[in-house]
């Protein structure tokens, strides 16, 4: 039916000369069209959840605001209550950059030398890539729970494995001192897709480097500094950025472990036990959902969030200028 | 389990005078290092799964020998899986993540996909940029938009409920444009070309053409989507914290606790609960994981 009604539209004679002009305009315009319509869902939502709230929180941050009534102009006020005032600013800040060094470079080695284990495995290193990652997977929040356990001071295995050294464990979770060194060793547990990662690249490394290597006399370790290294750098910068950008965003893992070791009964992420033990574990993120959406600072939280976006903003232009270098993102 | 080496290259052999001794060292070095490896490996295998094996079986103790040093159960309590359920509204909880899991991901192959075909198979001005702009977005701490983004969610009265957390996936999620475009590209372009000549639209190329051949790309997208929302805590606190009856499973646990402070032992079994899912997921999908971590970091 179709078929035919078209036949029948098209008059016999309209084949060569409109034809021959248009298919290059038409074609270019569809083309273009084509693109406006594929890309048409991204262009929206990179407008309205990227650059709208990226402008409005700038703009919040420069009144009081306080979700109910409308904000007033506040000027730079809540930046120099920020740095100059709020007690707990820069307790919240070195809190972040302690876990995020200590996250990046736990993740990131500890990937390495998982890594490096499964290459030298043959033929099990399946088994023990599928063990080593499952972690990786796992909820944070049962992730945090399983390990304000298992870091129990009295009953949990870990320090019952370091008594058996005669060494007495630490409090962990509930010692400002050890808080952190425990959410350390929870991102530990976690690095499984880091050493995916890694382990992909490392595998990409020609075998013959090694073997002339080895045939010039070249140790393990002059083989791994001349040879592996430059061949996984860039590799290695993008998981070592991606780490610190994670890092800079921390807060699940911190608020349940909080709530949880501090015994209170109220629900994780309230003011109670937020940043339990002793504000130890309360990150930058933390303390700008405490001020936003449990003291209804909007006002402050988004000139903090506007801080927290300028020093992500320098780690995605160093990742997005190293992506480039290597050529990702390029016509392919 | 055989301790040869791998078959050697077989250059031409140089006459070298060796003595056996020295092979035999390099032999018994080779077994030494194949021990050492084997057993690093097993002692970090232990120190992964260990803390999944204690949780599962403190999971299964009493309430009294959850709150001992004992590793081991003395008896094995399998109704605290089910008394889990009695305690807490786990089976609301376990819809409300389904349903937020579930619909993200959908909605996100809706929209990402046509996005990352345009980002890696059709050539145009600005491409390139705006996939750097993919990748900004994408490293956006959540927390940087969550006040501009509450009052826009509380204005049109959805906060309380998951739709501020599903809604935003019908325009595209930026990872998961981004980890597909990874896949798309590397499907040789040679196959558009040919297409084309036969003067296929471009949607009829995406879905006759792309779309077969991207089935494990779109399979590691969607599992990693479904896996994100699925851990996601920080959205639905932000959104549905006051509302119990819209808690996810994430939420649900983290409070757990609180309310049954000495019953360590149910603490565990939800724990058990909440990653058995993700757990199953990986098992059933362990290559499209792998896979797409791989494309994640590495591939350009």
């Amino acid at each position: 039916m179709a078929t035919l009604t078209e036949a029948a539209k098209q008059p016999p004679s309209a084949v060569a000369l409109p034809v021959r002009k248009q298919p290059k305009n038409n074609s270019k315009a569809r083309r273009r069209l084509t693109v406006v319509a594929f890309m048409a869902p991204w262009i929206l939502g990179l407008s309205i959840f990227f650059l709208y709230p990226l402008l409005t929180t700038a703009y919040y941050s420069l009144t009081n605001f306080d979700l109910i009534n409308d904000p007033t102009w506040a000027g730079f006020n809540n930046f120099s209550y920020m740095f100059s005032k709020d007690p707990l600013i820069w307790k919240a800040i070195g809190n972040t950059v302690w876990l995020t060094i200590a996250i990046t470079v736990g993740r990131v080695g500890f990937g390495l030398v998982t890594a490096i284990v499964l290459t030298k495995l043959k033929r099990a290193s399946g088994v023990f890539r599928t063990l080593f990652y499952l972690p990786a997977l796992a909820p944070p929040v049962a992730a945090a729970l399983a390990f304000v356990f298992i870091l129990n001071p009295s009953t949990g295995p870990l320090n019952q494995f370091l008594g058996l050294f005669g060494i007495q464990g630490p409090l962990w979770f509930n010692d400002p001192a050890f808080a952190k060194p425990a959410l350390t060793v929870m991102a530990l547990w976690t690095s499984g897709t880091v050493m995916v990662i890694l382990l992909a690249s490392l595998l990409d490394v020609p075998g013959e480097l090694y073997e002339a290597a080895g045939l010039d006399g070249a140790s393990a370790w002059q083989q791994f500094r001349h040879i592996t290294l430059p061949s996984i750098a860039p590799v290695l910068t993008f998981a070592v950025v991606n780490s610190i950008i994670v890092g800079l965003q921390f807060f699940t893992e911190a608020v349940v472990a909080g709530s949880v070791a501090s015994g209170s009964s109220a629900v994780a992420g309230s003011s109670l036990s937020i940043g339990y033990p002793d504000n130890s574990t309360m990150t930058f993120p933390m303390w700008l959902y405490e001020q936003g959406f449990h003291q209804f600072h909007m006002g402050y939280a988004s000139a903090m969030a506007i801080a927290l976006f300028l020093v992500s903003a320098i780690f995605t232009i160093i990742l997005v200028r190293r992506m480039r270098s290597a050529g990702i993102g390029e016509e392919a | 389990m055989s301790v040869l080496e791998a078959p050697r290259s077989t250059a031409p052999k140089l006459p070298k005078l060796r003595k056996p001794a020295k092979l035999k060292s390099l032999r018994q070095q080779n077994t030494l290092a194949w021990i050492g490896n084997h057993a690093i490996a097993i002692v970090l295998a232990i120190g992964f799964i260990g803390p999944i094996l204690f949780i599962v079986l403190t999971a299964l103790m009493s309430d009294q020998q959850a709150l001992t040093k004992n590793l081991w159960p003395t008896s094995w309590h399998w109704e605290n899986f089910a008394e889990v359920f009695e305690k807490a509204p786990m089976l609301a909880y376990f819809g409300n993540s389904l349903l937020y899991a579930g619909l993200a991901t959908a909605f996100m192959l809706i929209s990402s996909v046509p996005v990352a075909y345009a980002l890696s198979r059709l050539k145009w001005r600005g491409r390139n940029t705006m996939f750097y702009l993919v990748i900004v977005a994408m490293l956006l701490p959540p927390q940087v938009i969550a006040v501009p983004m509450y009052v826009v969610w509380a204005k049109m009265g959805l906060t309380g409920t998951l739709w501020p957390l599903i809604l935003p996936n019908l325009l595209g999620d930026a990872f998961s444009i981004f980890l597909l475009r990874q896949f798309l590209i590397t499907i040789p372009q040679s196959y558009s070309d040919s297409a084309r000549v036969d003067g296929a639209s471009e949607l009829s190329i995406l879905f006759r053409v792309i779309l077969p051949m991207a089935k494990p790309g779109i399979a590691a997208a969607a599992l990693f989507s479904f896996l994100n929302t699925w851990n996601d805590y920080f959205g639905p606190l932000l959104y549905t914290g006051e509302n119990q009856g819209n808690w996810t499973l994430s939420l649900g646990l983290a409070s757990f606790r609180g309310v049954h402070q000495v019953q360590w032992n149910l603490t565990m079994a939800a724990t058990v609960l909440v990653m058995l899912p993700v757990i199953i997921l990986f098992f059933l999908a362990q290559k499209q994981f792998i896979e797409g971590i791989k494309f994640s970091g590495v591939k350009g």
